[in-house]
Order: structure tokens, then C-alpha cells, then sequence
């Protein structure tokens, strides 16, 4: 066990290492430059003092080892389309916004999704059943950029209830139309993922054998299917979180919220190498985090896999 | 089934109850309605600023934050383009060659820390920008005083021998290479307007790029307001400045400005009571709005065009008949009702700003087109190479699309439309890697070299591959002179020649839609779209 953890380990580090060498040389191969993509161009004798101020006059390879050197350090450096300002601060504040949407997004999808998966397994081929996948293959279909700004019409514009715009993180009610845009589709596959589970676990044996013995309806439900029944939500679950972290971008323009996502994307247009490796690198930190604890409570969940 | 329903139903139904009615109480004051209170301004400003020093960046989202921030010479008026108030300086008067001014400043001015505003901190600005180890990226702004072009092209190292110094604390004089006798209107650019030398000394050397001096808590400026808040991609927030020289004409406690990138998002913002003000409409919500809110909806004319950028090293576009023959088929007056919302057709390159009116060169004449384009020897389009015509702002689409259309239908021609991302879309420019490109141009000051300077050789922004000998020769003559009838006569001339040779096709001029609250006071139309914030009022 230890051994594979420590495999796990190391193998994260060489993942991470890939990485950042490989999206290095992608933003390298980006046309443009950070201070060529100027709506006014920027006198070709000034552009070149900047590039040689930050070493991007410099050869690949040397600014290649020097990112490197900086990541390994944990300073991705400065920003260069936010002038002057580092990334680490950049960070620290918008990586708070993307987290506390993310919990609050997957908190709305548990809470949703798997009660609506365990109610449409529980109650297969009825209306229930129907009416839950139905809603939830809506979730799958409707994109957020389509939900986002219907949500924040009906309850900003019209009704005057929530918040149609922006993020406080003292108001929860400015919280609540993006959380529930951003949960709802995960909430689609999760109950999705819940209802097949379930339904392979209610047709083992042991269900039929506790059923046989007169076990009550709901104490089958939890104390018998619902552990096994989780697992392929539980799968989804680890690498969903990391991905609403990252994948908020959408939601965050819709909202005019000051997450990552949104760094990201405007860093990657003018090609702000030391903010899209900083963010790359943290996401890629977070995958490979969740994907080991779901691992993780996957062995917990099915003592098959312990076995093994 | 059924028995279930009927226990579980009631019991939905009073959640969902209870849920509204939670809901309903909720209702409280909207932000605009709190910030009218509190005497807060609500902004859109559409992005991040780039940085808060306003001698590193050279956008319009940061003129709007920066102009709350620090104040030039000469201040910018709530309604007329042309008045020039007292700013920093209180009066000023020039030699008849309108080559050297004297600049008298504000003895109340001061920083937003208490110490004053002296002529050795407006030295110490331009000192600074034109650096050349600062690299400032809008130097060339003060390329009009003598010897700042060839001191910040490193080729004199002496400071002295720029045209900028100050005679004593409170009197500042200007050398110009040329007379410029908007002078007083182009000190309103951020460019001219001045550092605090006590602060930016105290985090570095002057010539340092960035230090924390333009960051919160240390950032001081000589504006109506100081900075209280930053949070990227949030809001910026400023408070009225106390120390500010004519502080007791500030009617606004604060400005809130948020970057709001998404159009729609903001118009949903301002509809739902969280904006004052927005900083653009989408062109697709004009009519909506024209028609279910006329009283929010401002339609003003900008101090911008937009046009196709031709590059002349192509072959056939290298033929000025060809370019002539392609602006002809362009029916301006249909683009401009039907797509460009607001906007009005172009006549020439130079929108109209004060007296200066360009000379009207273009045209809609399909027939004309046609045998310009046979004396090329592409008659009836045959042989007329396929190019492409870049694009990189979505809503500069549908007006391309219909160009593309009207050259199919008049010349039988085929133009193919690419989008392209920013950073790709100017890397091709700048390289003359293109055939032809959606494009657009704001000014910066309200007189025509703003317009017209970008097209000789060699200038960054120029990008067609065209440039003319006469045509700067024209531009040169006109700078010599003081006389405003005798520069702006040479100035039509000069853009007689481009119009006429036509690197680029001139579309539209452009027009601001935004939406404003009815209880902002003091916001007028204005050319350049620079409002004073310290003229501005909430009368709810």
C-alpha cells in the first residue's frame, strides 16, 4: 500500500514536469507576444527594452530553465499582461473565488444528483424514473452560457432577488445563481452515474438474500446498495471538483466573477506565459490531488479493490 | 405511484411556498439604489486595467480609472470638447509661434498625501516616460517637445536638452518641436500628466519599470479621487480626494468601476440595478433597448472609424484602381442602418472634430467600380485573386459579412472572412501577413494627426504597406504651421491623398451606445468620451 502511494507520488511529479514542458512550449509557438498584441502598437525600439526587461529576448531554453527554476521556487514570476504584479498574487486572490464557487457547485450537485439517481434506480422504468433521467439529460444539454444568463434574467433582472452579476464573498446570495448554473450539470451526470450504479447493485444476489430475509426498504437502501452504488459517482466526483475549479470560465464571464478562469483566458490571449503556467501547473496539482483521494475512496468504498 | 405522489405533492408544494416567500423577503434596496446613498458611482469599464501607472499602459479602459486618479495641465470640461478648464495648472500662455509655453500651476495643488504638486514632478513624469530604460510604451506621446523623440531613441543622454523645464516650483515651461496649438487639449492625455517623484523615489530609481509605488496602500495621485480598492477582475474603487485643489466641487463620494468583459453580462447588471452606467451595448440590444427603454439608451458620436486594412505588397491590391474599385462597392449608408446600430457612414478617413472637416472622397458607385476594376484587367471579376479578410472582434462579423456580399454582388469577387484570436490577428498585420483586415482606430486628442500620423513609413500602426512621400511631406508642412485654417487646409490635402489611394476603406465613424441612469447629472456627450468625474452628480 505504502509502495504505491509513494508510486503515486512520483508519478505525479513526472506528470506535472511533462506538463509544464509541454504547455511552455505551446505558449512559445503562440503567435503574437504578450506586447506585440498591443491595440497600439508599441514602437519596435520599446518593445524590445520590455522583451529584454522580462528576458524574452533571451534564447527558448534559457527562459525555459529560468520558469523553471522560478515554478520550482514557487514564484511563477510576474504577470506581463498585469503589469508588474506577480503571479502569486493573482493567485491568492482569484483561486479563492474559483474554490469557495467550486465547493458550493459540487455541494449543489451531490445534494442534487445522487438523491435523483438513488430515487430513479429505486424506482425503475416509472414516472419517477423518467422524469428524473429527463431532467437530468436537460442538465447535460443545456450548456451554462444558455442557463447562466437565463437564471440571472429571471432572478436579477426581473424578480430583483439575487444578485445578476459579480461576486461578494460576505453576501452568499451573490453565490447562489452562479453555484447553481455551474452544479446543475454536474448534477445531470452525477445522477446519471448514481441511477446505473445502483441499479447494478440492485440485481446482485446479496440484495435479493437481504431482501429474501425481510430487510426493510430503506435500511437496504442505505446500509446495503447505496456504498456499492456510489462508486462510479464517487469516480466522477474527484475529477469533476478539479474540473469546476478550472472549467468555471464560462460561468465566471456570465457572472463578471473574478475567478481563475478568467486569468487564464486572458493570459493565454496575449500569451502571459508566467500566469498561464502558474495556473496550469495549480490546476494540474489539483487533478492529480483528486483523482488520488478518489482513488483513495474508491478502496474504502469497495473492498474488492482492497483485495486486489 | 399514485398514493405516493399524493403524500409527497402537498409537502413540495410547501416547501416551494416557504422558498418564494423567503425569497420575497429578501427583496431589499438594489446596489444602485444603496450606492445612490451613499453617493457612489457605479461604472462598467469592460476589462482590467493593464496596470493603475499611468506611464505603463496605453488603453482607454485605463484612461477611465486614471483620469479619477490624476489630473493633467489642463482638465477636461463636463460639456464642450473644446474648453479647456484649469487643471493642475491654473493658467498658461504661449509665444506667438506657439513653440514655448509657460504653464502656471495650482499653488493648492496637491498629491493625495498633502505634499504638493510642483513643476519638478510634471519634469520628473516626462523624464521618466521618455527614459529610454523605462521603455514607456506610449513615450511617443511626448515626442511634440523638443528633443524628446531623439532623447528617447537613446540618442542624446542629456535630459536638459528635452524641451520641458521647471522654472520654479509652481511655473513649468514647455519647448515644442513644432507648434501645437491644441496644446492645452493634449495635456489631458494621461501621458502629460505628472508622477509623484517623493513616492516613486521611495520604491525604487526612477527608471525602474515596476515598483509597489502604483499599487495600493502607496499609490498618490493629484485626481478628484484616491485609490481605496483593487481586486482583479472584481472592482477598482476610488474615494473622494480631500486633498484635491478643487475638492469642494466634487459631488461623488466614490466610483466603483467593474471589468466587466462580457457585454451582455453588464447590460443584465445595469437592467437588474447593480450599474449606473455601462461601458457598451451590445449592437444586437440597441433596438430593444431603443424601443422598451429610450431614456437609458445614450447614442453619442466617438472619436473613431472603423475600416478595412488593405496590405499593398498583394498583388492586384497593390493597384490603387483596385482599392478604389473596392471602397466604391461599399454602400456605407446600408451597413451603418442596418448593422452598425448607431454608427454613421464614413466620408473619409478623420471623423469631424472642431473645425476640422475632411474633404468627402468616398462613394457608393457600383457602375464606376466595375470599369476601374476592368482597367485593372479583372474585368467583370475574372481572374480577381480570393483573399481573405481577417477578423477578430465578433461583432465586427455581420458588417463583414455584408461587405463580403457587396463586392460578390457588384464586382464578382470572392473575399473569404477568417476569424482569428488577437494576438494572431496583429501578429499578421504587423508582419504584412494578410490581404485584408476588419479594423478600427480611436483617438486620442481631438485634432486630425491622430488620424493622419499613422499612415506614414515605418509607423507601427500603419501595417498596409503603403506610404507616400507627398502625402508626409504634407503632413510635415501642416506641423509647421501655427495658424489653425492654414494646418487644417494642408491636413484636408494630405487626407485627400490617402483617401485617394485608399490603403484603407473607411466604413464607419463611430458612435458610443451605452446605457445610462437617469439620476447621473453632468454627463454629457462628449467627443473622446472622457466625462470628468469631478463634474459628475447623483440626483436620485
Amino acid at each position: 500500500m505504502l509502495a504505491n502511494l509513494i508510486g503515486r507520488f512520483f508519478q505525479g511529479i513526472l506528470v506535472l514536469f511533462v506538463l509544464f514542458t509541454v504547455t511552455f512550449f505551446l505558449i512559445k509557438a503562440l503567435p503574437g507576444g504578450p506586447f506585440k498584441s498591443a491595440e497600439k502598437a508599441i514602437p519596435k525600439h520599446i518593445r524590445e527594452k520590455i522583451e529584454a526587461y522580462y528576458g524574452l529576448d533571451q534564447p527558448v531554453q534559457v527562459q525555459y530553465f529560468r520558469q523553471l527554476k522560478n515554478l520550482l521556487h514557487g514564484d511563477p514570476g510576474l504577470s506581463l499582461r498585469l503589469e508588474g504584479r506577480e503571479v502569486t498574487e493573482i493567485i491568492s486572490q482569484a483561486f479563492p473565488v474559483s474554490l469557495r464557487l467550486g465547493l458550493a457547485a459540487m455541494a449543489i450537485a451531490i445534494c442534487v444528483g445522487i438523491p435523483l439517481g438513488v430515487i430513479a434506480a429505486w424506482k425503475k422504468n416509472t414516472l419517477l424514473d423518467y422524469s428524473a433521467m429527463a431532467l437530468a439529460m436537460i442538465g447535460i444539454c443545456i450548456p451554462a452560457f444558455v442557463i447562466g444568463p437565463l437564471l440571472a434574467d429571471q432572478f436579477g433582472r426581473r424578480m430583483n432577488l439575487l444578485p445578476a452579476m459579480g461576486w461578494d464573498p460576505t453576501d452568499p446570495t451573490s453565490w447562489v445563481l452562479p453555484a447553481v448554473t455551474l452544479g446543475l450539470a454536474t448534477a445531470a451526470y452525477l445522477s446519471r452515474l448514481t441511477r446505473a450504479g445502483m441499479l447494478e447493485i440492485l440485481s446482485q444476489d446479496y440484495i435479493r438474500t437481504a431482501k429474501a430475509k425481510g430487510v426493510g426498504s430503506f435500511r437496504m437502501l442505505v446500509r446495503h446498495c447505496l456504498r456499492g452504488g456510489l462508486i462510479p459517482a464517487v469516480a466522477f466526483i474527484g475529477p469533476a471538483f478539479a474540473g469546476i475549479i478550472s472549467g468555471s470560465v464560462v460561468i465566471e464571464s456570465v457572472f463578471a466573477m473574478p475567478g481563475l478562469g478568467m486569468h487564464f483566458i486572458k493570459a493565454i490571449e496575449v500569451g502571459d506565459s508566467p500566469v498561464i503556467l502558474g495556473i496550469v501547473m495549480l490546476y494540474g496539482t489539483l487533478i492529480i490531488i483528486a483523482n488520488f483521494l478518489t482513488d483513495l475512496l474508491g478502496l474504502w468504498l469497495n473492498p474488492r479493490l482492497r483485495k486486489s | 405511484m399514485a398514493v405516493m405522489l399524493r403524500s409527497v405533492m402537498p409537502r413540495c408544494l410547501l416547501m416551494i411556498s416557504l422558498a418564494c416567500c423567503w425569497l420575497g423577503s429578501c427583496q431589499k434596496e438594489t446596489q444602485v439604489e444603496r450606492a445612490n446613498r451613499e453617493g457612489i458611482l457605479l461604472v462598467g469599464n469592460s476589462a482590467e486595467p493593464k496596470a493603475l501607472d499611468h506611464q505603463l499602459v496605453t488603453g482607454v479602459v485605463e484612461s477611465k480609472i486614471i483620469t479619477s486618479l490624476f489630473e493633467g495641465l489642463v482638465a477636461a470640461d463636463s460639456a464642450q470638447d473644446d474648453a479647456t478648464p484649469p487643471g493642475a495648472a491654473i493658467s498658461w500662455e504661449h509665444n506667438d509661434a506657439m513653440t514655448e509655453w509657460i504653464f502656471h500651476l495650482q499653488p493648492e495643488g496637491k498629491w493625495s498625501d498633502g505634499a504638493p504638486v510642483t513643476a519638478q514632478d510634471f519634469v520628473f513624469a516626462y523624464n521618466r516616460l521618455l527614459h529610454p530604460d523605462f521603455a514607456g510604451p506610449y513615450a511617443e506621446m511626448l515626442y511634440f517637445l523638443e528633443n524628446a523623440e531623439a532623447f528617447n531613441k537613446g540618442k542624446i543622454a542629456d535630459f536638459s536638452q528635452v524641451g520641458v523645464k521647471a522654472v520654479d516650483d509652481f511655473t513649468l515651461q514647455l519647448k515644442l518641436r513644432e507648434p501645437v496649438p491644441y496644446l492645452p487639449s493634449l495635456t489631458r492625455h494621461y501621458t502629460w500628466f505628472p508622477v509623484p517623484r517623493h513616492v516613486v523615489l521611495q520604491y525604487g530609481k526612477m527608471t525602474d519599470r515596476f515598483t509597489k509605488w502604483s499599487v495600493l496602500p502607496n499609490l498618490v495621485g493629484n485626481g478628484p479621487f484616491k485609490l481605496i480598492k483593487w481586486r482583479f477582475h472584481d472592482f477598482i474603487e476610488v474615494q473622494r480626494n480631500h486633498n484635491y485643489w478643487n475638492s469642494s466641487k466634487v459631488a461623488l463620494n466614490g466610483i466603483r468601476f467593474y471589468p466587466i468583459e462580457n457585454p451582455y453580462t453588464e447590460t443584465r447588471a445595469f437592467l437588474s440595478g447593480q450599474l449606473h452606467t455601462t461601458y457598451q451595448l451590445p449592437s444586437d440590444l440597441i433596438r430593444t433597448m431603443k424601443k422598451n427603454e429610450p431614456d437609458l439608451l445614450r447614442q453619442e458620436p466617438y472619436v473613431g472609424t472603423t475600416f478595412i486594412r488593405i496590405n499593398t505588397t498583394r498583388p492586384a491590391l497593390s493597384d490603387p484602381r483596385v482599392r478604389q474599385a473596392l471602397s466604391l462597392t461599399l454602400d456605407r449608408d446600408q451597413i451603418c442602418e442596418h448593422i452598425m446600430e448607431g454608427f454613421f457612414p464614413a466620408h473619409s478617413l478623420t471623423p469631424k472634430m472642431g473645425s476640422y472637416q475632411p474633404e468627402p472622397k468616398l462613394a457608393f458607385d457600383p457602375e464606376k467600380a466595375r470599369a476601374l476594376l476592368a482597367e485593372a484587367g479583372f474585368s467583370n471579376g475574372q481572374g480577381f485573386p480570393v483573399f481573405s479578410m481577417l477578423i477578430a472582434r465578433p461583432s465586427a462579423r455581420a458588417s463583414a459579412e455584408a461587405i463580403q456580399a457587396m463586392w460578390n454582388k457588384h464586382l464578382n469577387i470572392r473575399v473569404n472572412l477568417q476569424n482569428m484570436d488577437w494576438g494572431s490577428y496583429v501578429s499578421a498585420q504587423q508582419s504584412l501577413n494578410f490581404d485584408m483586415a476588419s479594423a478600427g482606430w480611436i483617438g486620442d486628442y481631438l485634432d486630425p494627426t491622430t488620424f493622419l500620423n499613422m499612415w506614414t513609413k515605418g509607423n507601427g500602426n500603419n501595417n498596409t504597406g503603403w506610404s507616400d512621400p507627398q502625402y508626409e511631406k504634407l503632413l510635415r508642412d501642416a506641423a509647421m504651421k501655427s495658424d489653425p485654417a492654414e494646418r487644417f487646409a494642408l491636413f484636408r490635402e494630405a487626407e485627400a491623398t490617402l483617401m485617394d489611394a485608399q490603403p484603407i476603406l473607411p466604413i464607419s465613424y463611430q458612435c458610443r451606445n451605452y446605457l445610462l441612469r437617469p439620476e447621473v447629472k453632468g454627463w454629457h456627450p462628449l467627443l473622446l468620451d472622457n466625462h470628468p468625474w469631478e463634474a459628475i452628480r447623483l440626483e436620485p
